[in-house]
């Protein structure tokens, strides 16, 4: 474990992370190590988001570095040594007329990091889409993302969308600018989120995971 | 238009917003009723009132709508872009149904046909990559690149013209082969200046160019009379004549994008900020021109990326508010009230905002998620403040619910004036009885005795 490397990208050092992962992998560091690294400094950075001590420039940048460091990684790992156990799987996208993807793409990223398994339907995204990933997949939960009030109705047609294909053991998340728990009773949404990190411990607690 | 007066630049910024205000109350209006005259000074007043930290008469009651007139008046958005009767018999019925104290303006949904003829990139609208009865969406890009804040800073109208419209409209691409106006200095210049202009695909450019520009005078010339035809019939004014952004926001949104400036904060900060300074005199003057030609006092300024989780106080007081507050000044300073549609939450910044280098009594703060309880607080005496009623109660609540929800905000909130009820979010999608509710209540419930 490289503690510099942690800290490097928890204190939002994008240069000193890149360089310091150079040095790890030249000097025979474990890239599968570089990666936990990575992983661990995510979790504090997704502790520090649930406590309110960093905010969406630091996820955003985050996610860059994660995404630098793993380009520079994976192509040292030999063999996958077998994929790590998924908690669950997720049927995630923003609602039909809607095509807001920012919050979402961040949803979906704290989801994919913490451990599950997302299948990201992309914006604009049709009751029926949903439906028929749910059934390919055998997900168990559904995230349900929309940033204008006009997502409500296409929310509520979803959720309607999934119980008439019989999938009511599937939960549904929904989350965006301007959803609340009025929103939640009205799409009949099992529950709503303000931030990335309230879906994450949501996915958790649903999967028996928390 | 608003006169300037010869003495305009000895006047304070107090009596500036005063010559605005009264000029806009008497503007040359053909009123159809001595009692339609008569409710449009009355709002003003209030409108005036609030502004100024008095108690008027009742509280204004001053919605933000969206696209919500069009689905009342029965037609789609997407009509009501592209087909100026229908946009006109929609927006009237609405305004004489409902009668808020501010016009719902037929100008806010914007010429599709124009927007077609330029091929704009930065938007979906209905019809055009959204299904016909929603609003139209950004479409999130990085339509300024990451090693162009030199060019930007160094001279943002060029790179306005020959980078920035070119990959925002398909139709001006062409405008990439123009050279900078600056060029053309002296006699020999000329000639060589001239040369992109007569290349074939910038000339086509420049036809889309006018053809738009002529769209764009039938769009002004049918949807003048619609909002003339509401304010001389019903007396409501229309508050909103201008606008402007704060700079973090101009680059924010439709230049470099939600992603990009946040990566920015980081990767580069010293030019963004930069960039932001240099878009500070610019932002001003825009707002202040518009209010001028508009002869509204008001600066409409729709607040984005800086509302809490967006980023920490620290870097909102680094990157968002030095800037916002220096465009807040200017056009303070210009008699203009800046009229800001705070969306998202402001619980974090409410005491960064509440700067004692803005004069009490000189902006007006629209909010949405924000505890109007701490708004009063801290922004009661300093400025008028209101909105807040949310956007899924107007959709999924009952009209008792948002009575009782309006009058327990005008208990708490409204008592000392310096209020403006307001819906929190655009309201796109609502239905007449709550809406009524909203508006009615307000009306009859914050008289002041």
């Amino acid at each position: 474990m490289s503690q510099e490397l942690i800290d490097a990208i928890t204190d939002m050092r994008e240069d000193d992370a890149l360089e310091i992962t150079d040095a790890l992998l030249e000097s025979g560091a474990d890239p599968l190590a570089v990666l936990d690294d990575c992983r661990q400094a995510m979790e504090i950075i997704g502790q520090r988001f649930e406590e309110g001590d960093c905010f969406v420039p630091e996820l955003i940048l985050a996610g860059e570095m994660l995404k630098e460091i793993s380009a520079k990684v994976k192509p040292l790992i030999q063999e996958q040594t077998g994929s790590t156990e998924k908690l669950g799987k997720i049927v995630f996208g923003t609602v039909e007329g809607d095509i807001h993807d920012i919050a979402k793409d961040i949803v979906a990223f704290m989801l994919d990091i913490n451990g599950f398994e997302v299948y990201d339907l992309g914006v604009d995204v049709p009751a029926a889409t949903f439906v028929a990933k749910v059934q390919e997949t055998g997900a168990t939960i559904v995230g349900l993302s929309g940033f204008l009030t006009l997502a409500y109705d296409p929310m509520k047609e979803t959720v309607a969308a999934l119980k008439a294909a019989d999938l009511t053991d599937v939960k549904v998340m929904i989350g965006g600018g301007q959803i609340d728990d009025q929103i939640r009773v009205y799409t009949g949404a099992d529950a709503y989120g303000r931030d990335a990190m309230t879906a994450v411990s949501l996915a958790k607690q649903w999967s028996g995971a928390a | 238009m608003f006169t300037i007066p010869e003495n305009w630049k000895k006047l304070t910024p107090t009596e500036k917003r005063e010559a605005r205000f009264n000029s806009w109350m008497s503007l040359e209006i053909d009123f159809a009723t001595p009692d339609a005259a008569q409710a449009y000074r009355q709002r003003i007043q209030m409108i005036k009132d609030v502004t100024d930290l008095k108690q008027p008469e009742r509280v204004p009651v001053i919605p933000w709508f969206g696209v919500y007139p069009a689905e009342y008046g029965g037609i789609t958005v997407q009509e009501a872009m592209y087909d100026y009767d229908k946009l006109g018999a929609a927006f009237k019925k609405f305004n004489a149904d409902f009668l808020p104290d501010g016009l719902a303006s037929a100008a806010l949904m914007g010429p599709g046909k124009v927007f077609d003829m330029l091929d704009y990139k930065i938007y979906n609208w209905p019809g055009h990559g959204t299904p016909p009865d929603t609003s139209y969406q950004c479409v999130e890009g990085e339509y300024m690149l990451a090693d162009e804040y030199d060019q930007l800073i160094n001279d943002p109208s060029g790179y306005f013209m020959r980078t920035y419209l070119p990959r925002a409209f398909g139709a001006l691409a062409p405008w990439q082969m123009l050279g900078p106006f600056t060029d053309i200095i002296e006699l020999p210049f000329v000639g060589l200046g001239l040369i992109p202009v007569g290349i074939p695909p910038v000339q086509e450019a420049f036809k889309t160019y006018i053809e738009a520009g002529q769209a764009v005078m039938e769009w002004i010339s049918a949807v003048g009379p619609i909002d003339g035809a509401s304010i001389a019939t019903l007396g409501l004014p229309n508050i909103i004549g201008s606008f402007t952004k704060a700079p973090f926001d101009i680059i924010g949104d439709t230049m470099r994008g939600t992603r990009a400036i946040m990566l920015d904060m980081y990767r580069r900060p010293g030019k963004l900020i930069e960039a932001m300074e240099r878009i500070v005199p610019i932002a001003i003057e825009m707002g202040v021109r518009y209010a001028t030609v508009s002869d509204t006092p008001m600066v409409f300024i729709p607040l984005h990326k800086g509302a809490d989780g967006f980023m920490s106080n620290k870097d909102f007081e680094k990157f968002y508010w030095p800037t916002f507050k220096a465009v807040l000044l200017g056009l303070i300073d210009n008699g203009t009230v800046p009229y800001l549609f705070v969306e998202g939450g402001y619980n974090q910044r409410l005491d960064i905002i509440t700067d004692p280098d803005i004069p009490a009594g000189s902006t007006i703060w629209l909010f949405d998620h924000t505890d109007m309880r701490e708004a009063k607080k801290k922004l009661g005496g300093w400025a008028c403040f209101g909105g807040n009623v949310p956007g899924s109660m107007m959709k999924a609540g009952t009209p008792q619910e948002i009575e009782t929800y309006v009058k327990q905000l005008i208990d708490d909130v409204a008592q000392d004036g310096g209020y403006i009820l307001a819906n929190g979010a655009v309201m796109d999608d609502t239905n007449p009885a709550n809406l009524h509710a909203l508006i009615d209540t307000g009306k009859s419930y914050g008289v002041y005795k």
